[in-house]
């Protein structure tokens, strides 16, 4: 393992350009930035600011045009199992029952079937679907099939979480209880999550550090440390204060945009 | 990470699912319905034939009864005591040799070659003009070649059987892989899953309806290419009892020929649906 005073995660000189037609678009201007070990980052900004692209450059889905990223101080080449991915629209395998998908990633590592079954297990129970074990994706609610992907790839050592959007397809009160039940597993766990939305408020609430992204073409505007203490109470002064202060920084980034403008 | 695996509480599991059993309940007259619907049509159109072949006084074609007559001489023989009497079996047995030959290497090539067709473009621009262009020629063209190729026998049968079943297998497959959610590759990739491993874990199974699909047109045709299969001078086979009954003038052996391809073809139709049903239980789009 890496020296833990080593950032977790570097992106360094990232950018990203996009083919469209005979033209060529700034997905991505130059994104630097270093995450610590066990960090909770927000990335927020308005829809097309490239926040999704960074996600999925740091998972090695899609190269960079330039720069590179570090993991462990190791530059990522492509797709790994120590990032797991937790898409918004889950890509659970919709042959495998819960417990498969979860085992799935275990089992490719060439585990023995009653290990594969004992991590399986382990996992279904640490999202609470020990009912649902055998059930297959088609036959669960949004907020079940998410618990599976939160489950798939932690039951594969993934010890960076990129979530791209993981709550946006679900309800209100269920959000609201994956959000606290990813701040037990994280609290748990300490793995490092970058989480990406467009919700002021989910950023407050579960963020330590929150990345306001700025558009055409994306970047990194902002750098917010929020230092309340957990859990947080949605309802106090303070935590209004804090919204409050990101939804000016995320406003002001959208009207920047609009009369292209840059920011000081 | 085991160490932190103290479970989350059980949560709002119970909105996932209504039971089965309520739906089985409202579905059994429905049920019923069906399959009287079902039955009644063709026993409708059986006397409509009874009363056309009487009214008629038609000697070419043969009336139910007379069929019925062949049928039961075919199965049990006792009546004609000819050279067809009591040879269900054996023409039955001939003849599904023919189209599973036929079928089976079909499917032997046609899924792997489809799975690979589909992921790989090499392949998929290697092959892809050379097989739209064969694919529209008609099977029975390839009937004088295929008895040079192979000569007379079951060998020409089961190569024009293959012919027919192959294209809808390879295509649908090939569709099928093309369907495939593209996320699905990422995750899997991103579980580790690599090489020939995302072929058998991911590929194939994600591909498993639309192969389905194409297996059950394909097993279709090869029951439909049996009679042109059985025409390159096969002594058995349903096929060729109905080639002998042309040329004896025998109607009554010809569409008792008909009936018993039909019928083989709709019960093995409904073992492969059943088979697919069990299958895909977790597709969404299939449940048996």
């Amino acid at each position: 393992m890496a020296d833990s005073r080593t950032p977790h995660v570097v992106i360094r000189g990232v950018t990203k350009r996009f083919q469209v037609g005979d033209g060529e678009v700034e997905a991505l201007a130059r994104v630097d930035l270093a995450l610590e070990r066990g960090e909770f980052a927000c990335l927020i900004g308005a829809s097309g600011c490239g926040k999704s692209t960074l996600l999925r450059i740091i998972a090695g889905f899609e190269e960079p045009t330039t720069g590179e990223i570090l993991v462990d101080g190791k530059p990522v080449t492509g797709p790994g199992s120590d990032r797991g991915m937790v898409f918004q629209d889950y890509a659970l395998f919709p042959w495998m029952t819960v417990k498969q998908n979860i085992g799935f990633g275990p089992r490719q590592r060439g585990l023995s079937r009653p290990e594969v079954d004992a991590i399986a297990t382990e996992f279904v129970k640490l999202v609470g679907l020990a009912g649902a074990a055998n059930r297959y994706p088609n036959q669960l609610s949004g907020g079940m099939k998410q618990r599976v992907a939160i489950a798939r790839v932690l039951a594969n050592n993934a010890n960076i979480l990129l979530m791209d959007e993981p709550f946006g397809a679900l309800d209100a009160l269920t959000r609201e209880q994956l959000q606290h039940e990813l701040l037990q597993i994280w609290a748990r766990s300490r793995v490092t999550i970058v989480f990406v939305t467009h919700s002021v408020e989910e950023a407050a609430l579960l963020a330590d550090r929150v990345l306001v992204m700025g558009t055409a073409p994306g970047r990194i505007a902002g750098d917010i440390r929020i230092d309340l203490p957990r859990p947080r109470d949605v309802s106090s002064p303070e935590f209004n204060a804090v919204r409050r202060s990101l939804a000016l920084r995320l406003a002001g980034e959208i009207s920047a945009a609009r009369t292209l403008q840059p920011v000081t | 990470m085991s160490e932190q695996a103290s479970a989350l509480p059980e949560t709002t599991a119970q909105s996932a699912m209504p039971g089965p059993s309520l739906a089985k309940r409202r579905r059994t007259p429905e049920r019923l319905r069906a399959v009287a619907l079902g039955l009644g049509f063709p026993i409708v159109l059986v006397l409509l034939w009874d009363r056309a072949v009487a009214i008629t006084g038609t000697r070419l074609v043969p009336s139910p009864r007379d069929v019925a007559v062949m049928m039961y001489d075919f199965t049990f023989g006792g009546i004609y005591d000819d050279a067809f009497s009591a040879t269900i079996l054996t023409h039955i047995w001939k003849s599904m040799t023919r189209v599973y030959g036929g079928f089976f290497l079909a499917a032997l090539i046609g899924i792997p070659l489809g799975l690979m067709i589909g992921r790989i473009k090499f392949l998929q621009q290697l092959l892809d003009p050379t097989i739209n262009l064969l694919r529209p020629i008609p099977v029975t063209a390839w009937l004088p070649l295929s008895m040079i190729f192979f000569g007379l026998g079951p060998n020409a049968a089961i190569f024009l059987v293959f012919l027919g079943a192959f294209y809808p297998i390879l295509l649908n497959t090939v569709f099928g892989v093309r369907s495939v959610d593209v996320r699905l590759f990422e995750a899997a990739a991103m579980l580790g899953c690599k090489g020939s491993a995302m072929f058998r874990e991911i590929v194939f199974p994600a591909s498993l309806p639309a192969i389905f699909n194409g297996l059950r047109i394909a097993h279709g045709f090869a029951w439909i290419l049996i009679v042109v299969g059985e025409m390159t001078g096969v002594p058995t086979g349903l096929g060729s009892v109905i080639m002998d009954g042309r040329t004896l003038s025998r109607t009554d052996l010809v569409v008792t020929g008909m009936i018993v391809i039909g019928a083989c073809g709709f019960i093995t139709d409904r073992i492969i649906v059943l088979i697919s049903n069990r299958m895909l239980r977790w597709s969404p789009q299939h449940h048996g």
